[in-house]
């Protein structure tokens, strides 16, 4: 297995200008450096509103930073998020990096089986393959098979939260990141996911990602990092 | 397939149209990919339908030059095409979804020879055949087939927009231009569309330059948006980027006026 | 020629036209023979009748008649009504030309709606009357875009034409005007003949002549060219069949009119061809109508036309 990290960020700093607010500038994070290893999760700490989240998005292309570099391996390749075009960042995010959001955000009338399966698909599974994966994903993550057929719009909070993880696990993408993804579920879902995740890791997957439960984050963190050192000291 | 050596499908630079002394759009420059979905936003009167005309080859523009791949790989600067070659480019390799229905679809002739019109003006003789595809391609866009004989006259404005699909991807095309299609709809008929869209261009591979003013439907659909405002594009970027950390004064105003529920 | 004062009828030109129209109708004519199926723009003239009853058609057969043509002219195959009456008239008195109504001894034949039974011969001239000359107007009102499909060959809209008629009938429809494709290349309206005579036009011996007086319209099919009437492979072009012959004269494979007898629903079906018709009875042929009727096999079994 490659020694070399998976995600390398560079002194990257990020700021938000408001122009509807008389151009205030509100900073973020500052001198961001860290990198994530193959088969490690790294956990982000720091109260909320810290930029925990924003580091994130910075990763995986949402927001734009200010300055720094943010490096992602591509197969032996690294591509700079904060400088690569936008093609580059949407071929990063099928090859390299997967994200799982705290909310499910998906076209209103697909089923949730096709959701899983489409997001292993896009990360290259072939199709018959990429049902099976969906299938297993769901059944371990405890989504009854009668929802696979229907769109996941009408499901309860925690029940669109585990088809998130099924779509964010079925690629099987280098690096993953995790925003809250056990925030709605309860104790034996949360367990479920933890041994997901643990699982992914033994195979080599490098994880980043925010957990506040405690408990969770005990039992994936391999490193926590905590980011009110990051702290913009521009901030107001 | 390495995405850093293969070229672009259309690609334009520097591309500007003046009506007289007013901008229709200024000094636009942008690639687009196979399977790429471009919205591009903004409010009326901002050149996006200019821009798109002038992409489409419906508009010269005064300056400025659109490069496109054509199926031979050969690309080409669509100014030099012949009437012929973009008759036959737009029939074949491109399709145009219009805003209104009316303009895009032929409204005394039926659903079936809508669909069928394509694959006759390059040539199929066979009736059986066309008819067979018209059907298979109505069901596709979730129109009955019982309604093969109707005009769109008795569709409602979902199906009048679904059939300009069908009656545009039938030859397979690889660059779709849709100009508002969703605009006018029912949001649940909206909705329709959009996923029905969605599911087709990811299916077909589609390349698509999509405008329109609701960011809900470019945050759905592309991969990509560009900003426009008094004829000029004033970002760009992925579209999630775009929509959740917006640069320009104007975008921020745009996003935070739209999506403020 | 050229003096006014040659002309039968005081006062007017040669076949009323100044030399001068003459002129400029036979260049469209000729450039029209050049590019046949192609319509060629015209200064169509107002002549002495309401638009409707054949301007077009008379225009270019006042360019193209001499004096020693024998002119000939039918309105829905008769020679006797009132609008090929009275412009077999017009030209007798403004041209002086002699006139017919047998199809083989007439040099020039102005039609509207018909191309006679009897196959046409090298040197004469078929001049059809024309309404409408724009194949693809009702599919495509503007003019430019007719235009510029013709110029690109771009025929898909013709097709979808034929297409909504399987669709709704179950068969091509269109029984008359129905559109030809002229030597691989234009698609033309042939003008309301019945589609059973398009394949009249195909390899015709004659030359035909296309005249729209309120379009301003000229095209012509020269002999001897390819003239095929559009279809679908799995629904050929096929022509009209009837189940009876000619009630006056036996004839079969010819086109029929039906004509009503009486207000209880008694009908006949008898040749359109008035002058065919006739021909053949004074050569003793006999339809069931016929005062005369012989009887079934009084033709002997023999088909009407050699054609």
């Amino acid at each position: 297995m490659s020694t070399q990290p998976v995600l390398i960020l560079d002194n990257v700093t990020k700021s938000f200008t408001l122009h509807l607010q008389g151009g205030t500038r509100i900073g973020v994070v500052a001198g961001v450096s860290f990198s994530v290893e193959p088969g490690e999760c790294v956990v982000l700490g720091g109260p909320s509103g810290a930029g925990k989240s924003s580091i994130l998005k910075m990763i995986y292309g949402t927001y734009r930073c200010d300055s720094g570099a943010i490096l992602v391996d591509d197969r032996g390749t690294y591509v700079d998020v904060a400088s690569a075009s936008p093609r580059r960042v949407l071929a990063l995010r099928r090859s390299a990096m997967g994200y799982v959001s705290q909310f499910l955000r998906v076209i209103p009338r697909v089923p949730t089986l096709e959701i899983v399966a489409e997001a292993a698909r896009e990360g290259g599974v072939e199709a018959e393959e990429a049902q099976a994966r969906a299938r297993h994903l769901l059944a371990m993550l405890n989504v009854r098979e009668s929802l696979w057929s229907l769109p996941p719009a009408t499901f309860s909070g925690g029940e669109q939260q585990r088809v998130n993880v099924a779509r964010g696990l079925a690629a099987e993408r280098p690096l993953l990141l995790l925003d809250e993804p056990t925030a709605s579920l309860d104790a034996d879902n949360r367990k479920v996911v933890v041994d997901l995740i643990n699982e992914r890791k033994r195979r080599g997957m490098a994880m980043i990602g925010i957990f506040h439960d405690e408990d969770v984050r005990a039992q994936v963190a391999d490193r926590i990092i905590d980011i009110r050192h990051f702290a913009d000291s521009h901030a107001a | 397939m390495s995405v850093d050596d293969d070229r672009p499908l259309l690609s334009t630079r520097g591309l500007t149209k003046y009506y007289g002394n007013r901008i229709g759009c200024a000094d636009v420059s942008f690639d687009l990919y196979e399977g790429e979905v471009l919205a591009i936003v903004g409010e009326s009167g901002s050149g996006k339908s200019t821009l798109l005309s002038l992409l489409a080859n419906e508009l010269a523009p005064t300056c400025g030059t659109v490069l496109y791949r054509m199926r031979d790989g050969e690309t080409r600067d669509l100014a030099t095409l012949s009437e012929s070659e973009r008759r036959l480019l737009l029939r074949t390799d491109w399709g145009f979804v219009r805003q209104d229905a009316r303009e895009g679809l032929r409204m005394g002739v039926s659903a079936g020879g809508n669909v069928g019109e394509r694959l006759m003006a390059v040539g199929s003789r066979h009736y059986g055949r066309i008819r067979a595809t018209a059907g298979d391609w109505l069901q596709r866009v979730e129109i009955d087939t019982a309604r093969i004989d109707d005009t769109p006259r008795s569709f409602s404005g979902g199906m009048r927009q679904r059939l300009q699909i069908a009656r545009n991807l039938v030859t397979g095309p690889r660059l779709v231009f849709m100009d508002e299609p969703t605009s006018g709809l029912d949001v649940s008929v909206q909705a329709r569309l959009l996923d029905l869209v969605r599911s087709l261009v990811r299916e077909m591979g589609l390349a698509v330059i999509i405008v329109t003013h609701d960011l809900a439907v470019a945050r759905l659909l592309s991969h990509r948006i560009m900003v426009m405002r008094a004829g000029h594009v004033i970002e760009a970027g992925l579209a999630d980027q775009v929509l959740d950390d917006p640069r320009e004064a104007y975008t921020q105003l745009l996003v935070s006026s739209v999506l403020a529920a | 020629m050229s003096a006014a004062e040659t002309g039968p009828t005081h006062g007017y030109n040669f076949a009323y036209l100044d030399e001068q129209t003459k002129r400029m109708i036979r260049r469209a004519i000729l450039k029209a023979v050049a590019i046949p199926g192609y319509q060629v723009p015209f200064a169509s003239r107002e002549m002495p009748m309401p638009y409707g009853w054949g301007t077009g058609g008379v225009q270019v057969t006042a360019a193209i008649i001499g004096r020693c043509d024998t002119l000939k002219v039918i309105d829905q195959g008769s020679d006797d009504t009132t609008n090929a009456v009275s412009i077999r008239k017009f030209f007798a008195k403004t041209a002086g030309v002699a006139t017919t109504t047998h199809t083989a001894e007439a040099t020039i034949i102005q039609t509207r709606h018909r191309i006679p039974e009897h196959t046409l011969k090298a040197g004469q001239i078929l001049v059809y009357q024309v309404p409408i000359p724009e194949p693809l107007r009702f599919l495509e009102p503007r003019e430019t875009e007719t235009r510029r499909l013709h110029a690109l060959k771009d025929y898909g809209l013709m097709q979808v034409k034929l297409y909504e008629d399987i669709a709704r009938h179950g068969h091509i429809a269109t029984t008359y005007a129905y559109p030809v494709e002229v030597a691989g290349r234009y698609v033309m309206d042939p003008s309301p003949i019945p589609k059973f005579d398009n394949p009249k036009m195909n390899m015709s011996e004659a030359l035909q002549l296309f005249g729209a007086g309120r379009e301003k319209r000229i095209y012509a099919v020269p002999p001897h060219t390819n003239v095929r009437s559009l279809d679908f492979e799995d629904h050929p072009f096929r022509v009209q069949q009837f189940a009876t012959p000619c009630a006056l004269c036996g004839a079969e494979g010819v086109y029929l009119d039906e004509v009503v007898l009486d207000d209880r629903g008694g009908r006949m079906f008898v040749c359109s061809d008035t002058d065919f018709c006739e021909e053949r009875r004074a050569q003793g042929f006999t339809g069931t109508m016929s005062p005369d009727w012989k009887g079934e096999g009084a033709n002997g079994g023999r088909q009407a036309n050699e054609r």
